[in-house]
């Protein structure tokens, strides 16, 4: 089955992350394919590299990059969203003047048009969320 | 892209206080390009957001009903509203805004698609839906 994932809450603050990459990881080694990853409102915020939880906790974002690495998984924020929450890449350090970037690798940043198309192109769209 | 899906946007949330109803309704208002069959559907406190008369000038934040009355024009074809969500709200369908809907090239118009349904109705229509994003 092809899937798509929307995460809609931040990391550490609530269960939906853990949920949402347990599912993803879970779909992906029984074969299925995940289209993509979509990050919304405070979701945006798995996105960070700069993350840096206590030694014996886990790591959600890095958690989230090895996951992408191992099946080449598409994870993309919300480009409004992270605007407003302070997730910057190069190019949005650019264009707005920012003076660092944040952004965690194999993660990118892109438009709502990608959540659209995600749910139009997957069997199923399923939302991790409050 | 291949085939029309039915979407629902479900919103669950008062318009303010959390950001819930504002992102969702960006969603709406890109996913309009996409051309999809689009429903919108209000239950619990997400019956707030259509209620008519809201001011947020002393909240410092922005007002966005505005934006709901222009959901017609971006490709929504039906905002339900749970009654039961209503009635425990002490609200009626007359507290509500009415959003108007027409088609541009069969020139069909419709006064106001918002519509109150009851629960069953309300499991019905997601049920139906290939799509539905929650917030």
């Amino acid at each position: 089955m092809k899937l798509a994932v929307q995460v809609n809450e931040g990391p550490y603050q609530h269960q939906a992350t853990d949920s949402a990459y347990h599912f993803t990881k879970a779909a992906l080694e029984k074969g299925h394919e995940v289209f993509r990853v979509f990050f919304y409102h405070d979701g945006v915020l798995n996105g960070t590299r700069l993350t840096t939880p206590p030694q014996d906790d886990r790591n959600i974002v890095n958690r989230w990059v090895e996951l992408a690495e191992k099946y080449d998984l598409d994870l993309v924020l919300c480009v409004a969203a992270a605007q407003r929450r302070g997730l910057v890449d190069d190019g949005e350090a650019e264009r707005n003047g920012k003076d660092a970037t944040n952004i965690a690798p194999r993660f990118r940043i892109s438009g709502l048009g990608q959540l659209i198309e995600a749910a139009i192109q997957s069997d199923r769209l399923v939302v991790f969320g409050d | 892209m291949s085939d029309v899906k039915k979407f629902m946007y479900l919103n669950r949330r008062a318009p303010y206080g959390t950001i819930y109803a504002w992102e969702s309704l960006e969603v709406v208002l890109i996913g309009a390009a996409f051309d999809q069959e689009v429903s919108l559907m209000f239950v619990d406190d997400g019956v707030y957001q259509l209620v008519k008369g809201s001011d947020t000038s002393e909240s410092d934040m922005k007002n966005f009903m505005p934006t709901y009355r222009t959901l017609g024009d971006y490709g929504v074809r039906h905002m339900f509203v749970d009654q039961a969500s209503l009635e425990a709200r002490g609200l009626t369908t007359d507290d509500l805004i009415e959003v108007a809907w027409e088609d541009w090239e069969t020139e069909e118009e419709v006064d106001n698609i918002v519509e109150a349904v009851d629960a069953d109705k309300c499991k019905e229509l997601m049920a139906e839906s290939d799509v539905v994003f929650s917030f």
